[in-house]
Order: C-alpha cells, then structure tokens, then sequence
C-alpha cells in the first residue's frame, strides 16, 4: 500500500479511536440518572430543586462527550 | 454527503452585503436581536396587571433569569442581571433559530462561541481585579491545605481558571454542531437508501426519518438547554469574582 493510502487509513482509524472517550460520557449520565431516580424515590417532594441540578450536571456531562467529538472532526477534516 | 457543508458562510443581503462580507450568520444574528427587542417591545405595551400570552411569555422568560442571577451570585446579582440575560436570549433565540431548516444557527461557529466566552471571562476577571483588588489573586491559593501542596495546587487553579473561555466556548459550539451534523447524516442515509435499494429503501426510510424527528425534539432540548448552561455558568464566575471562594 503506498504511503498516502496508509497516511488516509491512519486518520480514518485516529478518528474512531478518538470516540472512544464518549464511553466515558455515557457512563457519568448514567450514573447521573441513576442517582436521580434513586434520591427521588427517596425523597419525591424534592424533585423540582434537584431536576434543575441534574439539567446542569447532564450538560456539563455531555460536553465531555462533545470533546471527542471534536477531536475526531479535527483529526477527519483540519 | 457533506456534513459540514451547512455551516459554510454566504453573503447575505444581495450585493450591498456582498461588498461588506454581511454574511448570512450576521444576518442570524441581527434576526436574534430583533426578536428578543420587538417581543419585549410588543409584550410590554400593554403592562396589564392580568398578563396576556405575550407578556407572560417575557415575564417568565425575566423571572426566571432574574431568580437565577439572584441565587447564583447572591444579592449583587441584581447588578449582572442585564449581562447575563443578553447573553441568555442571545444565544437561545440563536440556537432557536438554527433549528429551522433553511436557517443559520450561528451558535454553531467557534469564532461566535469564544467571542461571546472570551467577554465573560475578561469580564469576570474584570470584576474580580475591580472588588478585591490585587488580593484577587488569592483566588488562585485554595483555602485549608498543607502549605507544601501549594505549588502544586496553584498551577494547577491557575490553569483549570484560564480554561475556562474554552471549554465554555467548545460546549456551546460542539453541542450545536453536533445536533446539525447528526441531522445531516441521518438524512444522508434517506438518500443512501433509496439509491441503493429503490421501492424497498423508500420504505425503509421511514426509520432514519422517524429518528431525525426524535432528533428534532432532543436538539429543541438541547438548545435551550445549553442557553441556559452558558448563562449560569456566566453566573458562576461572576460569583467566583465577587466572593473569591
């Protein structure tokens, strides 16, 4: 295989090492609902105050998936 | 296919934007603004102690900002109020308008996104420097640890502290991006099926059309959802400023 062929296979592979840290993301809003769900059973009458809390943290979360993504699409396109 | 494609700038505004590069993000923009002031200007006339739909709309939309400045900074809130919610509509009314098809979500450009996170942080910097002075620098020197640690730790603030532009700018950007990307690619396996498989993939296209509809709803989600996490967040580093802890 001559070298530019391989220089493209390497990106193409770069790119979907790159989304593997979205596991990680899926794993923390998991996490994140699942503690949600168990502090409402625990404590229904609280669930408005926390919810917003929770929007928060699955945001905050989510971005970090985000991250690899734009890693990937920096290694694919820049 | 070419997802990237529908972030591309064009001049907007026929020749006259041509010759001053007004592109259609600019145009994005200056639609954002001229929502927010003509709803606020259509919603306020009446000011009837009985809201109608309109005013309730912008009354919620204030109470909500304002209750959210008031809890996160604490009674000098009340100063940031009008910062925090122009950023707050600005860039909600930006990812709502992006969601349209044939519109620019201008949101989902880094150079928008770390203009608007660079003012914040300078901004907040500001604000620190002007309260506390030159002690403002003790921010960085967290409070109750071995005075040995310090020289590791201090680094360490001072970094995740100048972090902060980027990663407030790349949320905002990435989670735009993203949604529209997403969009486009599951619309590109539309085409691809009904290339590849005629009557049988016309059919099989319902799927990726019913999930970019469910996209539809995570994405509306998602835009408010982040313009929210940009002003609170704006929130929080106005209350690192003014309180130092």
């Amino acid at each position: 295989m001559d070298p530019a062929q391989t220089a493209l296979l390497a990106r193409d592979i770069g790119a979907g090492l790159a989304t593997i840290g979205v596991a990680g993301a899926g794993v923390g809003i998991g996490n994140l609902f699942g503690s949600f769900v168990s502090a409402v059973g625990r404590n229904p009458a609280a669930r408005d105050t926390m919810f917003r809390d929770v929007l928060l943290g699955f945001a905050l979360t989510e971005a970090v998936a985000l991250y690899a993504l734009v890693i990937a699409l920096v290694i694919l396109f820049a | 296919m070419d997802p990237l494609g529908q972030f591309r700038l064009t001049t907007g505004l026929g020749p006259l934007g041509a010759s001053v590069n007004f592109t259609n993000s600019n145009e994005a923009m200056l639609a954002a603004a001229a929502i927010i002031v003509i709803l606020f200007v259509f919603g306020l006339r009446a000011g009837a102690l009985v809201p109608g739909r309109t005013q309730a709309l912008v009354e919620i939309l204030y109470e909500f900002v304002h209750k959210m400045c008031i809890d996160t900074i604490g009674e000098e809130g009340k100063k940031f109020f009008p910062l925090v919610f122009t950023l707050f509509a600005f860039i909600l009314l930006g990812n709502l308008i992006g969601l349209f098809p044939y519109f620019f979500a201008f949101t989902s450009h880094i150079a928008v996104t770390l203009t608007l996170a660079l003012f914040v942080f300078v901004f907040s910097t500001g604000v620190g420097f002007y309260t506390h002075g030159f002690r403002f620098f003790l921010f960085f020197v967290p409070k109750g640890v071995p005075v040995w640690l310090l020289p590791l730790l201090v680094p360490i603030e001072i970094i995740s502290y100048l972090a902060r532009p980027v990663s407030l700018s790349v949320r905002l950007f990435a989670n735009m991006t993203a949604g529209h990307v997403m969009w486009e690619v599951f619309a590109g396996f539309m085409l691809l099926l009904t290339a590849g498989l005629g009557i049988f993939g016309v059919v099989a296209s319902i799927i990726p059309l019913g999930l970019n509809v469910a996209l539809v709803a995570l994405e509306l989600l998602v835009a408010c959802l982040q313009a929210y996490v940009f002003a609170i967040l704006t929130c929080l580093y106005l209350h690192d400023a003014v309180h130092m802890h």
